[in-house]
Order: C-alpha cells, then sequence, then structure tokens
C-alpha cells in the first residue's frame, strides 16, 4: 500500500516538476504579451482558419477548440489537436516568449503613467481578442454572451452565499424580475408589440436608454430582495434559506400567473440591444464594483459578520444593515443578469428561472470557490465551457459534470480558488523583475 | 463626572435571576475590577452592559446617556470597547484587517465609497490602516500585521483583540478575563501593556479577571461578585482581608 502511495506521489511529482520545466521559459512574460499573443493567434483564425481546417480535414472551424469535433467524430481527433496547436497554441506561446522583453517594458511603462490607463489597455486587448474570436460564427457570440451573464450571476451570488456566509437560493427568482423588469422597460417604451401597444418614444432612442431599462430592472430585482432581507436577517441560520428558495417559486407562479406579461407563455420580442460589447462591458463594471465593494471595510465587514457576528457587533458593526446592503446588492446584480439574458435570448418564459437555474448558478459558484472574485470568474467560465463542450455527449454530460464537481469537493471542499483577493496591478504587472511581496491567502 | 454609571440593574434568565440590584460607577481614567467565583455572573454584567443582553431592570449610562436597549454596535461607536474571555477574532481575516474593522462606524466614505473606489475612499482607508498600524505597534504587534489571524500564538491573539478595541476610540474598555490560558510569562507582559494602554490613552478600564495578583496590582477598586451579588467593593487591600470574600471567593484558591 505504501509502495503503491509513494509511487503515485513520485509520478505526481514528475508530472508537476515536468509541468514546472515547461513553465519556466513563459514565467516571464507578461500578461500584455499573452494578450497579443491571442489576439494575433485570434486574427490568424479568422483569415487563415478556414484554409487550415479544409487542410487538417476538418469540415469547418472547429468552434470551441476542437472539443465538439473530437467527440463527434472520433477519428478527427488528431487533426483537432494540430489544428488548435497551430492556430492557437504554438503561435501564443512563442508571441508571449520573445516579445517578452518588449511587452514587459511597454507593461512597466504603462502601469507607471496611469495604473487604470494600463488597466483598460489590457482590457481593450482582451475585448478584441474575444470580439474577433465570437465573430467566426453565431454560435461563438451566444456561448460568450450567456457565459459573461453567468460570471455576474455568480459573482453576486459569492457576496452573499460566500463572503456573508449566509446560503440563498432566490438568484433565479431575483433574474426573473430583472429579466421582466427591463423586457416591460424596453417592450413597453420602444417597440411596437402586441402585448403593451405602440412604441412611446422613438427605437432609436432605445439603445442608449438600456442601461436605464437595466438598472430598473436590477432595482426591481432588489425590491423584491428587501422583501426577504427584512423577516430572515433579525436571526442567523437557516431561514434565509428556506425563504429564499420559497421565494424563488412565488416569483415564478407570479409571473405565470401574470397576463399581462404572457403568463406562462413567456415574453417575447426583445430588441437585440444585449450585443457582445454591451454585455462586456456590464460584466467588468461588475466585477469592478463587486471587487471594489468586497476590498473595502464595507465589504470585510461581511467575512466579520460571517466568521463571528457578535465580535463584529461589539467593533461598531451595523450587522443588520452589513447583511442588507450586500444581500440587496447581489440581488441587483442578479437582476441586470436578467435583463441581459433576456435580451440575448429576445425572449423569456417562468420556466427559465426554476429549480435547473439555481442548481447551475450554485454549481458554477461552489466550482469555482466561495468568498473570491478569480473563483466565480473562473467557475462560470468553466462550467459554462465544460457544459458547452460536453453537448454532443447529450445525456452522458449529465453524468461527467456531477462527477467533475464531486472530485473538487472532495479535494477542494471550499472550490478551486477559494479566499482569493482579485489584484488586478498583480496580474497586468511586469514579470521580469522579483515580485512584489504579496500577501495572498489560500486557505485550504 | 463619571464615564460609566450602571443603577440597580438586574437580570432574569428566565427565572433565574442571575444579577441582583448591580451598582457601578466608573470615572476617568480609573481601573475597575470584576472578581467571583465561576459562575457568579461576571460576564453576564459585561454582557448586559455592552449591550448583548437587555437588563430585566436598571439603568445604564455611558457618558450621561441612557443606553439600555441600545444595540451593541451602538454602544460601541459611544465609547465602548471590549475583548471576549475566549478570543472571539474572524478566522480568515488579517491582523491589519482585524484592526480596520474596528473603525467600520468611523468610515464616511459610504456605499458610493465601497462600491466605486473614489478618492475619498482611497484616503479614508489610507487613513484608517496608518491608524491601526499605530495601535499594533502600541500593543507590540506590529510585524504581524499581514498575518492571518489563524497562524498566530495565543499571546499575540490576545493583543491583536486589543488592539481591535482600541480602534473603536473608547473612552472606557471593557476587558474580560484578558490574561485567560496565559503563562506568567505573557501574564507579566499582558500588565505590561494594560498600563501602556492605560497611560497612553487615558482610558478608563473595566475588568474580569480571576488570577488576583494582576488585578491587586492593577485596580484601583474591586468589586466581588457572588450568586449575582456585590457582597464587597473597595481598593485591593481592602478586598483582600475582606472576611466575606475570602470566604466566598479567596479562600478557595491558594495563590495570593
Amino acid at each position: 500500500m505504501t509502495a503503491i502511495n509513494s509511487k503515485l506521489s513520485t509520478g505526481k511529482k514528475d508530472v508537476s516538476l515536468f509541468l514546472q520545466k515547461l513553465w519556466e521559459p513563459f514565467s516571464v512574460s507578461p500578461m500584455l504579451g499573452w494578450l497579443i499573443g491571442v489576439l494575433i493567434a485570434v486574427l490568424l483564425e479568422y483569415t487563415v482558419g478556414l484554409y487550415v481546417a479544409r487542410m487538417l480535414g476538418l469540415p469547418k472551424i472547429p468552434v470551441l477548440f476542437g472539443v465538439l469535433i473530437m467527440l463527434e467524430t472520433p477519428i478527427l481527433f488528431p487533426s483537432a489537436v494540430l489544428y488548435v496547436l497551430i492556430i492557437f497554441i504554438i503561435p501564443i506561446a512563442l508571441i508571449a516568449r520573445f516579445t517578452a522583453p518588449l511587452t514587459n517594458t511597454l507593461a512597466g511603462k504603462l502601469i507607471d503613467v496611469q495604473p487604470w490607463l494600463a488597466v483598460l489597455v489590457h482590457l481593450g486587448l482582451f475585448y478584441a481578442a474575444l470580439h474577433l474570436w465570437a465573430e467566426i460564427n453565431d454560435y461563438r457570440v451566444l456561448v460568450v454572451r450567456l457565459t459573461l451573464i453567468s460570471i455576474i450571476l455568480t459573482l453576486s451570488l459569492n457576496v452573499v452565499n460566500g463572503y456573508m456566509g449566509e446560503f440563498s437560493c432566490s438568484h433565479p427568482g431575483f433574474m426573473a424580475l430583472g429579466a421582466y423588469g427591463a423586457s416591460v422597460f424596453t417592450l413597453f417604451l420602444f417597440v411596437d408589440d402586441r402585448t403593451f401597444g405602440e412604441a412611446l418614444l422613438p427605437a432609436q432612442l432605445g439603445f442608449l436608454m438600456f442601461p436605464l431599462g437595466l438598472v430598473f430592472g436590477g432595482a426591481i430585482a432588489a425590491l423584491g430582495a428587501l422583501i426577504i432581507a427584512i423577516p430572515s436577517f433579525r436571526t442567523r441560520g437557516d431561514y434565509l434559506a428556506i425563504i429564499s428558495l420559497a421565494f424563488m417559486f412565488i416569483v415564478k407562479s407570479l409571473i405565470e400567473n401574470l397576463e399581462f406579461v404572457g403568463g406562462p407563455r413567456g415574453l417575447g420580442g426583445q430588441p437585440d440591444w444585449a450585443n457582445l460589447p454591451t454585455v462586456f462591458a456590464w460584466t467588468v463594471i461588475c466585477i469592478w464594483v463587486t471587487n471594489n465593494f468586497v476590498k473595502s471595510t464595507f465589504g470585510k465587514a461581511l467575512n466579520a459578520v460571517r466568521d463571528d457576528e457578535v465580535a463584529a457587533d461589539a467593533m461598531t458593526v451595523n450587522t443588520r444593515q452589513t447583511k442588507m446592503v450586500a444581500f440587496l446588492f447581489a440581488a441587483f446584480w442578479a437582476g441586470v443578469a436578467g435583463g441581459l439574458f433576456a435580451h440575448v435570448l429576445r425572449y423569456v418564459n417562468p420556466g427559465s428561472f426554476g429549480l435547473q437555474k439555481l442548481a447551475e448558478i450554485l454549481a458554477m459558484l461552489y466550482f469555482g470557490g466561495l468568498n473570491s472574485v478569480v473563483g466565480s470568474i473562473v467557475g462560470a467560465v468553466s462550467f459554462n465551457l465544460v457544459s458547452e463542450a460536453l453537448r454532443p455527449l447529450e445525456i452522458l454530460k449529465w453524468i461527467i459534470i456531477p462527477v467533475i464537481f464531486i472530485l473538487v469537493m472532495i479535494f477542494r471542499p471550499t472550490g478551486l480558488i477559494a479566499f482569493t483577493e482579485l489584484n488586478v496591478i498583480n496580474i497586468i504587472r511586469p514579470k521580469n523583475k522579483a515580485a512584489v511581496p504579496q500577501n495572498v491567502e489560500v486557505s485550504q | 463626572m463619571t464615564i460609566l454609571r450602571v443603577e440597580h440593574m438586574t437580570h432574569y434568565f428566565g427565572g433565574l435571576r442571575a444579577v441582583n440590584n448591580y451598582n457601578l460607577t466608573v470615572d476617568p481614567g480609573q481601573i475597575r475590577g470584576l472578581i467571583g467565583p465561576n459562575g457568579a455572573g461576571k460576564s453576564t454584567v459585561f454582557n448586559l452592559i455592552t449591550g448583548l443582553y437587555t437588563p430585566t431592570e436598571g439603568t445604564i449610562l455611558l457618558d450621561g446617556e441612557d443606553i439600555v436597549g441600545r444595540p451593541p454596535y451602538q454602544i460601541a461607536d459611544m465609547g465602548l470597547g471590549r475583548t471576549f474571555q475566549n478570543l472571539q477574532l474572524w478566522r480568515h481575516m488579517t491582523v491589519l484587517e482585524h484592526v480596520k474593522m474596528a473603525r467600520y462606524s468611523k468610515i464616511t466614505y459610504g456605499l458610493v465609497g465601497a462600491f466605486f473606489a473614489t478618492p475619498r475612499r482611497v484616503r479614508e482607508e489610507a487613513e484608517i490602516k496608518a491608524k491601526a498600524y499605530s495601535l499594533l505597534e502600541l500593543v507590540g504587534v506590529g510585524h504581524l500585521a499581514e498575518q492571518n489571524v489563524t497562524n498566530l500564538p495565543y499571546g499575540a491573539l490576545r493583543r491583536v483583540e486589543m488592539a481591535r478595541a482600541l480602534a473603536t476610540e473608547p473612552k472606557i474598555l471593557f476587558l474580560d478575563e484578558p490574561t485567560a490560558g496565559m503563562n506568567p510569562e505573557e501574564l507579566v507582559q499582558m500588565m505590561e501593556i494594560i498600563r501602556k494602554v492605560h497611560r497612553e490613552l487615558n482610558l478608563a478600564i473595566f475588568l474580569i479577571e480571576h488570577r488576583m495578583k494582576f488585578v491587586m496590582e492593577l485596580c484601583d477598586i474591586v468589586q466581588t461578585l457572588v450568586f449575582g451579588e456585590v457582597i464587597a467593593e473597595g481598593p485591593p487591600d481592602y478586598i483582600q482581608n475582606d472576611p466575606q470574600v475570602i470566604e466566598a471567593y479567596l479562600g478557595t484558591e491558594v495563590e495570593t
């Protein structure tokens, strides 16, 4: 037994040593270099992707890095791998490595000039790459938009379930409120349709007013949250879980019975305003605001309430107000996500905001990691990509994904990246100098 | 001019009378002690005054204002800082974050600052950080500021709790058994810290303690609580020689 164990552990060590060796030459590449590499790889795919794919015997450009093709027609496995190597991995690696001296200086200069300017440049590059990558076909655009919306949902739930340590189940309910709120706002004001009659304002104005519609949806969701928060934050414990679950069902049946928003048939015809840049911008804003919030002393108060409420109270923290603010904040963003969701699909029905949605959001949250902005982003992105990638397996997908979750829960009970602070400057700083000493705790 | 005045405070837990007709006055700069055997109701007195429980009867005046029925965070904000008998720290936070947290009610940047990282927030957070560092230096744990509390030894944690309580800018500091579980060396250090804090910040202090040596050396006036009633009150020398106290409390202890 011990022999096997030691053999296993040496095998594991070998692998990690090998990976370390492989990574070593790239450890000097800053984020700027990687982003430029990705941008060029995406440009490569945009221009010669189809040609390369045909040459390798693939019917079309592999949409999700060849995973779909591998699962559908396993015989094309080598071609798909080759395609990913030629178009993505090799160019990115080469560019990131060989431009490192240049990009390091550039990144350093950018941060010296203005940190926020450096952040904007990185975001711009990232968005350009994302946009070009998604541009190839509509499927990618849809997946990217839904993934971004998932990030908003997961992150906002993390504020309640992770940072505050309560267990809320009402996120689909808030999402539904936001979706219907924003939809009614746009349909009523800017669209001629059967349910709400003629548009009151010109449609051209609508796109500019769209953020207002989303904020309106978010505000309605926050109002719903207030109804839960008033009774359930008097005490701690399971009350919130139960009340919020009930709230989710109440919202669902309420909408099903409201004829003026279509009842169980749903509400359609939303204008196509939630395009990729809009969704991306809202996601970035959500990440920025949430990160600001959880890093401030007000946000840290959530951790204090979670870890020891009596001590928090004795240290002048208004615990009830803290909990209310966090809960309403989370609900607001869930509402915004719902509004975006409605305008991406351009149709909503109450059925999509039920238990399955709740399970999805909770899965993304606990997979990615509690009390961590990065964790939520990683959780949402990986869940969406894995779930899309395994689509060809059909029913088997719902066996594989739960197994992955069980494994994560066994080996990392708090999620992949839990209890980590997102330090943007640390991500984009030049990597040629010694790292600035950081205190990023990764407990467990 | 008294900072804290408690008059005729009585508290029942169901049918059990935990505290009976308790009176206390604390003047600025005074160190007062509360001793008594286990289960005498010392911690209940603390929890009643700090607002964790609301007394069944009686008045509590902090700086002339009635605080009965106010939530603990308001009482803390009005100038009553405290530590806990068994450390109550937040296990996922660093030492620095602990002390910064106690500035919560003094923050003025509001939710706008919390959400959007305004210049005012950046400035204020820097101020409370500097303040927190100076308090940590005062209690001698400045070098541990970036550590997570779960990694620290017991003695250091006691100091962190002290710094955290001081960050609320108390006029009066409640210490619930500040030396519980400490070895003799740590005990002497703790005594030094309390003296230093008392001297430099000119605080009034009200403490519960079991170790007579500690109480006798630090306190100006000591109360003895037995079964929820004060049986003796006076300077340490007087208390030490009071036959009732010896019978109820000191008689069972070997040390003095």
